[in-house]
């Protein structure tokens, strides 16, 4: 299992040296950018580019500071901000969107698996198509349309939650974005576990469990449901990072001082090094949950052990 | 309770399904008896419905699948009873094993698990015994370092060897029946002969009655006492194995005679049965084997032959319009 | 004697006895149309499609004209505004027609383009096999891993945004299903048993690749365009909403729903109407794509 990890994440290394170096590129050659001699910054902001970014030394020394840099956690220096630095605005916003997507996901992966397993063992019943209907529509109606609805409905009209904004983790400005967010991935988990689970269940190894005398319920939850939540959880490593895109958008909706916040200002103000940092950052934290996804699917599944 | 002596008693059982090109009658009107410690064969081609009539019996049939008749199992009839009745008899006192051992075994649980769990359900034994007894019944079926074994998974053994697995689950309970649905056709055929000679010893050994579902007709000559010819849905020949196979009455029976290579006959030519499978959602009016039959007449495809007793004692039942002298001149000369 | 006309009775029954012998299109084709939740999403999309394209030439209003006696009204009879207007009098109903041919252009080009790469990508990654193989598809798992959305993002604030720019951004992102798809159809149709045993009996080249490969990668083609599709439109419909997709003068349905969005409390129409039909316009995708994915490749359930 150990040498399996192991070599599941060596063969993590090409991609992020990949985007790294595109991005890292791309950033260099933006006219006006960072990298751009005729780049018009304050001298505070000057100040740090120089001293992150060592901006006088031949390109591909430059290229190595930063990946020595990149190795020790220094995410950059700012392009507008001349007081804080990447890290430090990181470490503000992370936490937030940590919180608000980490609970949706959870919330999301038990409803959504109940649900689609009620669906499952109801085939073609009123109650199967009810979870159809709503599982499809929560997966087609874009977040940004849902959102601002969220906040039609439960702020503006009914004046229960707030409209948006943020005050230290205080619980009423969480439910709506973790709604919205929970909404989204629940339609797809429900769908894929009653798809899974109704393919499961015609198997012949469920047949012989039937013929055994096994009761529904111990069919269901002992034979059926382990290889029925594989699909589910190879689902959820492209869930969990459609969610920093659609964290993306919970943010601008709810004025979140998140992660997605932050990359939205930093693209507006055209804020490279910020931008670039946090492209980083994230498909850092892309390639990690791909990897625990990859291995989850390898504890559940004992053919796939190498 | 009468003094009806047989385990189990199966009158006119049919199944039909309800397909998109409306319904199809897979079983027809099938009748037989079985006693105590008795095997009985089901001999047929694909479609013929001798799996479907078998899982109707079982209760696993498809959703769009339903039964019809009766089939009293020690007097009470198993295809109107409900499920949580049915479960207690299923895997306990009738057991049943299928065709393809390498997806008939949860490729997710432990062989121990999946054994256990049987004697945990229906014997209300703890974790620890059940694995004493399910250990030793692997022993009795021949799975070398069982104790170790035991706690791997199927996708670690051979394909004889999860059958024998299969085997070894279904008799943990000591069932009164045993129905093996073709147990050796995904089987290599060395491994097939081993797998046969065992289910001969265990029969011998436990007394379980056994009805093997099969299409080839040497697998059932060294086990069966009793042999049902199935073609179609239909019963074409019932009786015992002895006069099935020296004195065959119906042309079906002796095409798969016909059919059976002989190791001791060289060179022979194998007879085909001329023709195709028969398309269940388009069956003649008449004796559904009448499209390939070479004693066929008129009156075969649009009159359907009527079960008839046939013998001194009655014991053979065919289906057949043609006089059985006809057929056994044939055989005469046909079979060795 | 009885041998030889059985003989000839079973090859007639034989020759009869093949009722529903239809092509692989017109079978897919029927059981697509018994289908009614794909029918209905086929001609409500062919509606949509129509009045974006004709709708603002039809109407009374052009989508910038500002009507300074009707400013932000609600979906009203009064000078034909019928879903209502914005803050400086713009006709909703024709601004959201205009959006709509640009988020469909949008989405047209960027999925034609991406169907492209993707059949390109895979059918000579599946064609070829071996290490070629391997490599082209490693690059696939790659982009994979790497959240498009944040690259698009890089992109647009780099290279700025132009409606091209905009398309090539969200196409970089769209290829790979197709690419992974067409690849494993090639791979398994070129070991496939009916083509040796057509190559075997000396079927020529040229045809076994039209009469047997080609029409098996049609079907996975069709049915992943409809899937890319949607995805395409939301991808641009979310750089717009984020202020990061399609500029002014230009709109489209994800810079009418951000509008909306902030004059929702005033005027709710304004994100209600562009909103719907969004949603309405990727429901119908997905329909049609179960649809088709059913009838080209149907599973008894």
């Amino acid at each position: 299992m150990w040498s399996y990890t192991l070599r599941r994440l060596l063969a993590t290394i090409p991609t992020l040296l990949a985007v790294i170096t595109l991005s890292y590129i791309l950033v260099h050659s933006a006219p006006g950018g960072p990298f751009d001699n005729e780049k018009q910054v304050s001298a505070a902001v000057l100040a740090n580019l120089q001293a992150k970014y060592h901006l006088d030394l031949p390109p591909w020394q430059q290229y190595l500071y930063y990946l020595n840099n990149l190795i020790h956690g220094d995410l950059g220096a700012s392009f507008r901000y001349a007081d804080w630095s990447v890290n430090d605005l990181v470490a503000a916003a992370l936490p937030v969107s940590l919180a608000i997507g980490g609970t949706a996901m959870l919330i999301a992966f038990v409803v959504g698996v109940a649900l689609g397993i009620a669906a499952a063992l109801r085939q073609n019943s009123m109650a199967d198509y009810g979870v159809m209907l709503v599982g499809n529509l929560g997966s087609v109606i874009p977040s940004f349309v849902m959102g601002p609805v969220l906040v039609l409905v439960f702020a503006l009209w009914l004046h229960w939650l707030p409209a948006g904004g943020w005050d230290n983790f205080a619980p009423q400005f969480m439910v709506l974005p973790v709604a919205l967010l929970t909404l989204i991935n629940v339609a797809t988990i429900a769908r894929v576990m009653r798809g899974s689970l109704i393919e499961v269940l015609h198997s012949n190894f469920i047949r012989t469990a039937r013929a055994k005398g096994l009761p529904t319920r111990v069919v269901v939850m002992r034979h059926a449901l382990k290889p029925a939540l594989l699909p589910v959880i190879s689902v959820i490593g492209p869930l969990a990072i459609s969610s920093i895109t659609a964290a993306l958008v919970t943010e601008t909706i709810f004025s979140l001082p998140g992660i997605g916040k932050l990359i939205v200002n930093g693209a507006g103000n055209r804020d490279y090094t910020l931008v670039l940092g946090l492209v980083v950052l994230i498909t850092v934290l892309a390639v990690v949950l791909n990897l625990l996804v990859d291995l989850a699917y390898a504890a559940l599944d004992p053919k796939i052990r190498y | 309770m009468a003094a009806n002596e047989k385990l189990i008693e199966v009158d006119d059982l049919s199944v039909k399904f309800a397909t998109p090109d409306g319904e199809v009658t897979a079983v027809n009107g099938l009748s037989f008896g079985l006693e105590r410690g008795q095997t009985f064969g089901i001999v047929g081609e694909s479609g013929s419905g001798k799996s479907q009539s078998m899982l109707a019996l079982m209760g696993l049939l498809a959703i769009n699948g339903r039964a019809s008749g009766r089939a009293l199992f020690n007097g009470e009839d198993l295809l109107s009873m409900p499920a949580n009745l049915l479960n207690r008899i299923r895997g306990n006192r009738i057991a049943m094993i299928f065709q393809d051992p390498m997806t008939s075994l949860n490729p997710y649980l432990t062989v121990e698990r999946q054994m256990t769990e049987v004697l945990e359900l229906h014997k209300g034994l703890t974790r620890r015994s059940a694995l004493t007894l399910a250990i030793s019944t692997l022993e009795q079926v021949r799975i070398p370092d069982a104790a170790r074994r035991i706690r791997m998974y199927p996708h670690e053994f051979s394909g004889g060897m999860r059958q024998r697995i299969m085997i070894a689950m279904a008799l943990l309970c000591q069932p009164d029946l045993l129905i093996a649905d073709e147990p050796t056709t995904a089987l290599d055929v060395t491994v097939q002969a081993q797998t046969m000679a065992l289910l001969r010893d265990l029969q011998r050994d436990f007394g379980t009655a056994i009805i093997l579902i099969t299409h080839d007709l040497g697998v059932v000559a060294g086990l069966c006492d009793q042999v049902m010819v199935l073609y179609g849905g239909r019963i074409m020949e019932q009786g015992s194995a002895e006069s099935i196979f020296y004195r065959p009455t119906h042309p079906y029976t002796l095409g798969l005679l016909g059919a059976v290579p002989k190791l001791d006959h060289e060179g022979e030519r194998l007879l085909a049965i001329p023709g195709v499978p028969p398309n269940m959602a388009h069956l003649p009016a008449g004796c559904p084997f009448s499209e390939r039959c070479t004693f066929a007449t008129e009156r075969c495809a649009t009159e359907r032959p009527a079960l008839t007793p046939f013998g001194p004692q009655g014991d053979v039942l065919r289906a057949c319009h043609r006089e059985v002298i006809e057929i056994a001149r044939e055989a005469e000369r046909v079979l060795p | 004697m009885l041998f030889f006309s059985r003989r000839k009775t079973l090859l007639d029954q034989l020759a009869q006895a093949a009722p529903h012998g239809r092509s692989l299109w017109a079978d897919a084709r029927a059981r697509f149309m018994r289908n009614k939740a794909a029918v209905v999403s086929l001609v409500l999309l062919l509606l949509i499609g129509a009045a974006c394209i004709v709708g603002p030439a039809v109407l009374p209003h052009s989508f910038d004209s500002a009507d300074w006696d009707s400013m932000s009204l609600p979906p009203t009879l009064k000078n034909m505004h019928w879903w209502g207007t914005d803050e400086s009098g713009r006709d909703l109903l024709v601004r959201c027609l205009v959006g709509g041919r640009i988020s469909l252009m949008v989405g047209l080009l960027a999925t034609l383009a991406s169907v492209a790469i993707g059949i390109a990508w895979g059918a000579t990654a599946g064609f070829i096999g071996g290490k070629v193989d391997a490599f082209m598809m490693r690059i696939v798992d790659m982009m994979y891993a790497i959240p498009y959305l944040l690259i698009a993002i890089l992109l647009v604030t780099i290279l700025g945004r132009e409606f091209y720019l905009v398309v090539i951004a969200i196409t970089a992102f769209s290829w790979m299903d197709m690419a992974r798809v067409v690849r494993g159809q090639t791979l398994s149709l070129r070991s496939m048993e009916f083509v040796e045993a057509a190559r075997s009996i000396g079927v020529p080249t040229r045809r076994i690749i039209f009469s047997h490969i080609v029409p098996n990668l049609l079907g996975v083609v069709v049915i992943y365009t409809t899937v890319t599709v949607p995805s395409v439109i939301l991808t641009e419909s979310v750089l717009s909403f984020l202020g990061l997709g399609i500029q002014e003068p230009m709109t489209s349905w994800g810079v009418l729903i951000e509008d909306g969005t902030s004059v929702m409390e005033v005027s709710p129409w304004m994100l209600l109407f562009p909103g719907a039909l969004l949603s309405m316009t990727l429901y119908c995708f997905n329909f049609i794509g179960d649809g088709l994915r059913d009838a080209l490749d149907p599973k008894e359930r």
